[in-house]
Parts: structure tokens; sequence; C-alpha cells
């Protein structure tokens, strides 16, 4: 599903991982500093290694010595940030058909209507991301992502920004998301509960080098 | 109320013909610089910006013999223009549209230069990763960003535009009908006994004018700031 074969010298920081994962979530685990984002923004095509592979879905989107690196917009992925980033010019209907739309796919009214209930946002639709809060913007951002119907979902510490109560009313969301939707996720996070409740595989980061890797229990 | 009479219509009509001609096309030149100002990095960056600026600082009698001496009939970019398009600039007010467009770039570019510079590039990045090739990024989330500051830079141009002297009396002269602007029909009616009146009625509409526009430039960029925040 996903293999990942990279390095990267980012200044004095030196990131060399390696692992590859079929699970439905992967889970990237480590301190802050340790490369997870730097390793999720390869995956994305933001960042470009130095050397390496990575493959999504059989289809390789960078090898170094072939000189592929495939644009991030040609990766068919579905990124959610810590910071929803939704788009401020537009209400929450068009941010969540912004990415059907720049990828020219068929409306899909049935996909539509099951990712709006699944993630309860049926009432913002009209609303601007100015006017949200910021877990409802987090719930649009994840459909925005899904939408755009993507072969590999991507969250960067997608509860990071919120507090706990928040937290505790989005993570149920992720929990039928990773059970309905259908889409394998790279879960990017320092929180060990969280994980525990929704990776499926562990890839365990330090100061940019895999320490271990396999399933939830390597987190103890 | 005042009483123009129909010479100074034509002055103000044709600065106003002027103003807007100038502003629209300076207007796709002015996005795609501030664009690469504030977001490329090459080689001879601060020289372009530089020399858009110059005719912010020259002397505008300076600009307009530039002018003159390259898009005049025997210039060399003039005289290509009119051997093979039939585009002559020299003494018409086509030639009053391209002075005043050049004179009012550097006011048209800055807004819009500051707006694209103040847009959270993260934005950017989200539109790639839903898709977006970069065009499509600029079309659909930076431009419409933008907006506010792309509209004021239009209105501050276009304010200069109308007012611009020095660089269209210099290139085009000053031709009652063809290239006499509300500004060289100013300085020919103070120039004449009994222009007082005249002048004093043109005066008002240039201040008037003027004023309109710094007020619509303010009110575009309350409302850049409000879009930016999502309201």
């Amino acid at each position: 599903m996903l293999r990942v074969d990279v390095e990267k010298q980012l200044g004095e920081f030196s990131l060399s991982a390696s692992f590859s994962s079929e699970g439905r979530v992967t889970g990237l685990f480590g301190a802050s500093g340790a490369g997870k984002s730097s390793l999720i923004n390869m995956i994305a095509g933001l960042l470009r290694p130095d050397r390496g592979t990575i493959v999504i879905d059989g289809d390789v989107v960078d090898d170094t010595k072939a000189g592929v690196h495939v644009p991030t917009y040609r990766r068919r992925i579905g990124y959610v940030f810590q910071d929803a980033r939704l788009f401020p010019h537009l209400n929450v209907a068009q941010n969540l058909d912004y990415g059907r739309r720049m990828n020219r796919l068929a409306a899909d009214p049935a996909q539509h209507t099951r990712v709006v209930e699944l993630l309860d946002i049926g009432a913002l639709l009209d609303r601007r991301p100015g006017k949200l809060s910021g877990g409802e913007r987090q719930r649009v951002a994840l459909g925005r992502a899904l939408l755009s119907k993507p072969r590999l979902l991507l969250l960067d510490e997608p509860l990071g920004a919120l507090d706990e109560a928040r937290k505790l009313e989005i993570l149920p969301y992720l929990v039928r998301l990773r059970d309905e939707a259908n889409v394998p996720m790279v879960y990017v996070s320092h929180d060990v509960a969280e994980l525990r409740q929704l990776a499926t595989q562990i890839v365990m980061l330090r100061q940019g080098r895999v320490t271990s890797f396999g399933g939830v229990k390597v987190l103890t | 109320m005042l009483d123009i009479s129909p010479a100074e219509w034509t002055a103000i009509l044709l600065s106003l013909r002027v103003a807007v001609i100038a502003t629209l096309v300076a207007t796709p030149f002015g996005i795609a610089l501030a664009w690469l100002l504030a977001r490329r990095d090459f080689w001879g960056k601060s020289v372009l910006d530089a020399v858009v600026h110059l005719p912010l600082v020259l002397p505008p009698v300076v600009t307009g013999y530039l002018l003159l001496l390259t898009f005049g009939r025997r210039g060399l970019v003039g005289g290509f223009l009119a051997d093979h398009l039939g585009i002559v600039f020299a003494f018409r007010w086509t030639g009053a549209a391209l002075a005043c467009g050049v004179m009012s770039f550097p006011l048209l570019v800055r807004p819009m230069r500051l707006s694209i510079e103040a847009i959270d590039r993260r934005l950017e990045q989200a539109a790639e990763t839903l898709g977006a090739a970069p065009f499509k990024v600029f079309f659909t989330v930076t431009l419409p960003l933008a907006l506010p500051g792309v509209l004021a830079g239009m209105v501050l141009g276009f304010a200069k535009a109308i007012g611009e002297f020095g660089a269209t009396i210099t290139f085009v002269s000053n031709i009652p009908g063809e290239t006499q602007t509300i500004s060289s029909a100013i300085y020919s009616l103070i120039q004449t006994p009994d222009g007082d009146a005249a002048a004093g009625r043109l005066v008002i509409v240039s201040i008037v004018l003027a004023l309109g526009a710094l007020i619509a430039a303010e009110w575009f960029a309350r409302r850049a700031t409000q879009r930016l925040h999502g309201n």
C-alpha cells in the first residue's frame, strides 16, 4: 500500500526512514522534532527527498535514482493539516466541492451525502470558515479531503490544535472514518492514547530514525 | 452647480478615456509583476523592482522624453509598431494612455503585491493537495484572495493616470480633443487671461475624482482584511 525509503537533510537534522505498511491506519509516532511532519510532507510531495523512493498504491511517486518526483497535485492524496486551512473566500459547501472540481471528477451526490452525514456537517454548508469553531473546521477539512477521492489520506496531528473537549468531540468521527470510508490513512501524532484508538500499525520515529515498527503494541 | 463648457467636457471625457484604457491595459501586467515580485526569487529582482518604481522618482518630463524617444514615430519601438501594426502613439490619445499607464504603474502594482504577499501560502499548499495544478491554484485561491488588493491597485492607478501631466504633455503635447486632458487643459487655461473660472471648474472636478478614488481604494483595502479573516 505505502512504501517509504527516504533520506533528507534539513539543516542540522537528518532524516532517514524506511518502512512499508499495509495497514488501514499507519500511525507515525514520535516526539516533536522526530521528523514526523517532514516524513508526511515527503509522502505528500510537498518536500522532496534527497535520496530514496516512495510508492503509493503500487505507483512510484518518488524515485530519486530514476529522477521521478510526481508533483503533489497529481498524487491523488488527501491531506488534513493541523490548522484546517479551509479557503476563507469560499463557504463550507464550496470548500467541500473544491477537490472534486480540481480533479474534474463527476458529481457524486451519494458520496457527498455519506461524507456530510458521517461528519455531521450538513448544518454548516452555507457558512464561511471564519464562522466555524475549531472542531467544526477540522471536520470540514476532513470532508474536503475525503471528497477529492484520495487513494491515501494523510493527517498531520489533526487534533493538535484542539483542547481536550474538542478532541473527544472529533475522535469518534475519525474512528468512523477509519471503519467506513475505506481510504487508507497515515496519521501523525505524539499522543499515545489517540494512536491506540485509531492506528492499526505504528511507525515509531526518534531523531529522524525509525526505532520500531509493528502493531499498536509497540506503543509501550 | 458647475457650468461646464463643451470644451471642458471634452477634456474631462478624454481624461477618463485615457485613464480607463491605461488602467485596464496595465492591470494584467501589474498582476503578473506583483506575483513575480511577491513570490519569486530571481537574479535581477531588485533591479526590476527599481525600474518599475523609476517613474515615481524620475522627473516626469524625463519619462515623457524617454517615451518620445522610444515610442515616437522615429523611435525604435514606435517606428516598428507604426510600420507593421499601424499603432501610432505620438501626438495621439493612445500615447497619452501609454504615458499615464507607465506613470501610474508603480502605484498600481504596489497594493497588488502587498495583497499577494499577505496571502497564507499554506492555503495554496492545501489547494495543491486537493489536486489543483499551479495555475489553477493561482486562479482559484491566490487571485480571489488578492482581489481587493488588485482592485485597490486599479483605483489608485486610475487616480494617478487621470491626473498625470508632465510625461503626457512631453510625449504627446497638448492638443484639444486629442491629447488635452484635464491637467493640460488647466495648464493652458491658467496661462490665458480670463481662464481662471474655467480652470477653477476643472480643479474641482479633479479634486472630486481624486477623493473618490482614494475613498474607493480604502474601502477595497478594508474588504481585503475582512476576506482574509473569512467573514
